[in-house]
């Protein structure tokens, strides 16, 4: 269970989360929303102890992250796997070597189970026979699938995904938004994703979530954030601009 | 002017203070966590290995140099055979350690700072640390050991190369008598001068593993950070090499002669 309470960052005089509340329940599939730039992927940071915030609380499975030291927080991240929105894999290994390197760096495995789990993972992800490519021989989407079979190798209980199909084609996007229904449905665990590819929320989300102006603005089904008459959150559902603001 | 020299101050001090923190978490990994002992020897490779032609380039031709002009000077009051002690004595506790550090800090420090900045700014370190990985004892303590391992070795390499070179210029060059002058090279090199010259050069390689990691942890975004991190792990590396070799000159001097 994750809770996040009254949570306040800001980036020199600019107030990114501004009293960020909300709890998300052991098993949940939660997708929070909103415009970009607006601390979504600051948020999740938050979430997994990346970022510490100035005012407020993260609450993993009770214990306060804020609370924690760098090498605390190592033992609670075990219950992570986070995909990054470049993927973020290390460019100097291989795939198997990315995707095995959390088993390596837990040293409880032999390298015959870690080369099983490796295949595995990859199966899962619908990448099988990559491994010994590295991370620029792949293209966008497959980079994904890797740092997504890397965050679920060691079958964490809480996985965080941030902008999962940005920059992705919408058939690439699509199998992503299945891998990510596929895992959570496998291996039970809680996901968060930040996206603002509202086809995503809506295929992904049991809740969802909008972040607006530093603040959860709204929490709902997404049929209920889908049928909003609020004007904020109908012109984001459906892509639509205020012709008073400028957006670029 | 108050307002920017005051943020300068502010931002040198808070600086320097995470860069202390950052030895000390690398110090205490050192010790309590288990090395990785493939890429500790990886980085042993890199820093030590591959650093070994221009470390030894420029050795052999820091010995030539200085033996030609200390003979052209001793040479005027008849002195000729005590030009290697001189080339021996400063190679072994000044040239060699820091000009093997600066040529490491120009080669291996920006190196250093150019791929962490790049992991920062890809948002590799952050994987690590998701990974249940400390940054520091994944990327920080290889680094660290392998440059206090190789730097004093290279070191050894460029002291024997010079000393070498100014001996074969000597004698085959400048016509200097061969056996008083390698009697008198040993008479004058005392152990004093070696111990020095190590001791410096563990501590120089100390000071381009943390300066190069931490430059490339703390650096900015995109390509300009990077750019910025590389040019100022080596500014900062040689300019805090240059400036502890004074201190370490004068209380090693002092500390040794008490031994």
């Amino acid at each position: 269970m994750i809770e996040v309470r009254d949570l306040k960052k800001s980036f020199g005089p600019q107030r990114v989360l501004d009293g960020v509340s909300f709890r998300i329940e052991t098993g949940e599939s939660v997708v929070i929303i909103g415009r970009s730039g607006c601390g979504k992927s600051i948020l999740l940071k938050h979430l997994i102890g990346l970022l510490t915030s100035e005012e407020g609380e993260v609450l993993v499975d009770g214990e306060n992250l804020g609370r924690m030291n760098e090498r605390q927080l190592l033992r609670v991240r075990h219950k992570f796997g986070m995909l990054f929105q470049g993927a973020a894999l290390f460019d100097s290994m291989t795939v198997a070597e990315n995707v095995g390197f959390a088993l390596r760096r837990l040293g409880k495995l032999t390298e015959a189970e870690i080369a099983k789990k490796i295949g595995e993972a990859l199966d899962m992800v619908e990448l099988p026979g990559v491994e010994e490519k590295k991370p620029s021989e792949l293209s966008g989407g497959m980079r994904k699938r890797v740092g997504l079979a890397r965050a679920i190798v060691y079958q964490p209980e809480i996985v965080l995904y941030d902008e999962p199909t940005t920059g992705l084609d919408p058939i690439v996007a699509d199998s992503i938004d299945q891998l990510i229904l596929r895992v959570c449905e496998r291996l039970k665990v809680t996901t968060v994703v930040v996206t603002h590819d509202m086809r995503s929320a809506r295929r992904i989300g049991q809740r969802i979530m909008m972040l607006h102006r530093g603040k959860i603005y709204v929490t709902g089904t997404p049929d209920e954030i889908f049928r909003s008459q609020d004007p904020v959150v109908n012109r984001f559902v459906n892509g639509i601009s205020d012709p008073k603001e400028l957006y670029f | 002017m108050n307002f920017f020299s005051n943020k300068w101050i502010a931002e040198w001090l808070q600086g320097l203070g995470r860069i202390t923190l950052l030895c000390q978490e690398a110090v205490h990994s050192l010790f309590t966590r288990k090395i990785t002992w493939r890429d500790l020897i990886y980085q042993l490779h890199f820093i030590g290995v591959k650093s070994q032609s221009v470390v030894l380039i420029t050795g052999a031709f820091t010995g030539m140099v200085l033996c030609a002009q200390t003979y052209f000077q001793f040479h005027k009051v008849r002195m000729d055979t005590a030009t290697l002690a001189v080339v021996s004595v400063s190679m072994a506790s000044e040239l060699g350690p820091v000009l093997t550090a600066l040529m490491v800090a120009g080669r291996v420090g920006a190196a250093m700072a150019a791929e962490l900045g790049t992991m920062k700014v890809t948002e590799q370190i952050d994987a690590l640390r998701t990974l249940a990985t400390h940054p520091v004892d994944y990327l920080v303590v290889p680094r660290l050991l392998s440059a206090i391992i190789a730097v004093p070795l290279l070191n050894a390499e460029a002291i024997a190369l010079g000393i070498g070179a100014g001996y074969v210029l000597g004698v085959s060059l400048l016509g200097i008598d061969p056996t008083y002058l390698w009697q008198n090279m040993l008479k004058y090199t005392v152990a004093t001068d070696v111990m020095i010259g190590v001791i410096k050069s563990f501590i120089f390689g100390g000071i381009v593993a943390v300066i190069g990691c931490y430059k490339g942890m703390s650096c900015g975004e995109g390509a300009e950070g990077v750019g910025r991190a590389t040019t100022e792990a080596v500014v900062y590396s040689s300019i805090t090499i240059l400036i502890s070799n004074f201190f370490l000159t004068i209380s090693l001097g002092e500390l040794l002669s008490y031994l």
